[in-house]
């Protein structure tokens, strides 16, 4: 696993790209997770991040190392794979429990949370 | 076969996954992640509740190939959907909520890879599912059209998924 040799201008260009786009769509997230009004909006924006963000990051590995050392590199495929099947989890736990607490608990008073700052 | 490989999509994705782990080609890992994938095909048969294989594998792989190609496109449209509204909020009217989606699904392998498209798509958040009704229940962050969003989740998506789990 060396990395001596420097990547061509081709797949600096390449890679160079579809980092900040994968940086910049996970930032738009985070943006999102701060100006969305309502706890249910907000889940909604770090999707950004963990989908075609991270996405562009994994391509965009693939294609530097594959260069870099002469043979195709996949094993970035794999966090891709457990990514797509481990955030429902967290996400639809999260999600029941807002529910929750808004049919049952505290802030029941209606569906929408009182106001932002608790989550 | 059956009685020998029960799972054979299960086998090929558990080598692949293995080979991809170890990043090599080499006949030894082959043969080993072959064999790991092998013996977790005989646990996962124990485990499956259904207590049976499914028909036509080859068929139903070329089925999550079609679904996995509209998953992509429909994550990047909403990633720029999302994105727009985060930018650019109050130009025009949004409304988010709730939408009750009937949907004809049972298979519990077929409702997770539904959940992992659903949470895997910005702008929609899968918020429950009643399994007497057979009701599923969303957040849609902008919800304007909601015939045309039941549209989108019965007709491509649950009809692809009974194709593959059914």
């Amino acid at each position: 696993m060396t990395q001596a040799t420097e990547p061509s201008l081709a797949v600096a260009v390449v890679t160079a790209v579809l980092v900040l786009a994968g940086a910049t769509l996970t930032l738009i997230g985070a943006v999102g997770l701060l100006r969305l009004k309502t706890f249910y909006e907000r889940v909604h924006a770090p999707t950004m991040g963990s989908t075609l963000g991270s996405g562009c990051v994994l391509i965009a590995s693939i294609v530097l190392f594959s260069a870099l050392e002469s043979r195709p590199v996949l094993h970035e495929i794999a966090i891709g794979v457990f990514l797509t099947f481990t955030t429902p989890v967290t996400f639809m736990l999260l999600m029941r429990a807002a529910l929750q607490r808004d049919r049952f608990g505290e802030g029941a008073r209606g569906r929408e949370p009182p106001d932002g700052k608790d989550h | 076969m059956r009685r020998w490989l029960p799972f054979p999509l299960l086998w090929l994705s558990l080598t692949t996954l293995w080979l991809l782990l170890n990043q090599t080609l080499s006949v030894g890992h082959l043969l080993l992640g072959a064999l790991i994938a092998w013996v977790v095909c005989h646990v996962y048969r124990r485990l499956d509740a259904r207590r049976g294989t499914r028909s036509r594998p080859w068929r139903r792989a070329g089925a999550a190939v079609r679904l996995f190609a509209d998953v992509a496109v429909d994550i990047a449209r909403s990633n720029a959907g999302v994105a727009r509204i985060v930018l650019d909020p109050g130009t025009r009217a949004r409304t988010a909520g709730f939408l009750d989606v009937p949907i004809d699904l049972h298979d519990p392998l077929a409702l997770a890879t539904l959940a992992c498209i659903v949470t895997a798509t910005p702008g929609t958040a899968w918020a429950g599912y009643d399994a007497d009704r057979c009701v599923l229940t969303l957040h849609i962050l902008d919800l304007i059209d909601e015939a045309a969003w039941i549209q989108v989740i019965k007709d491509r998506y649950e009809t692809r998924l009974r194709e593959i789990f059914e």
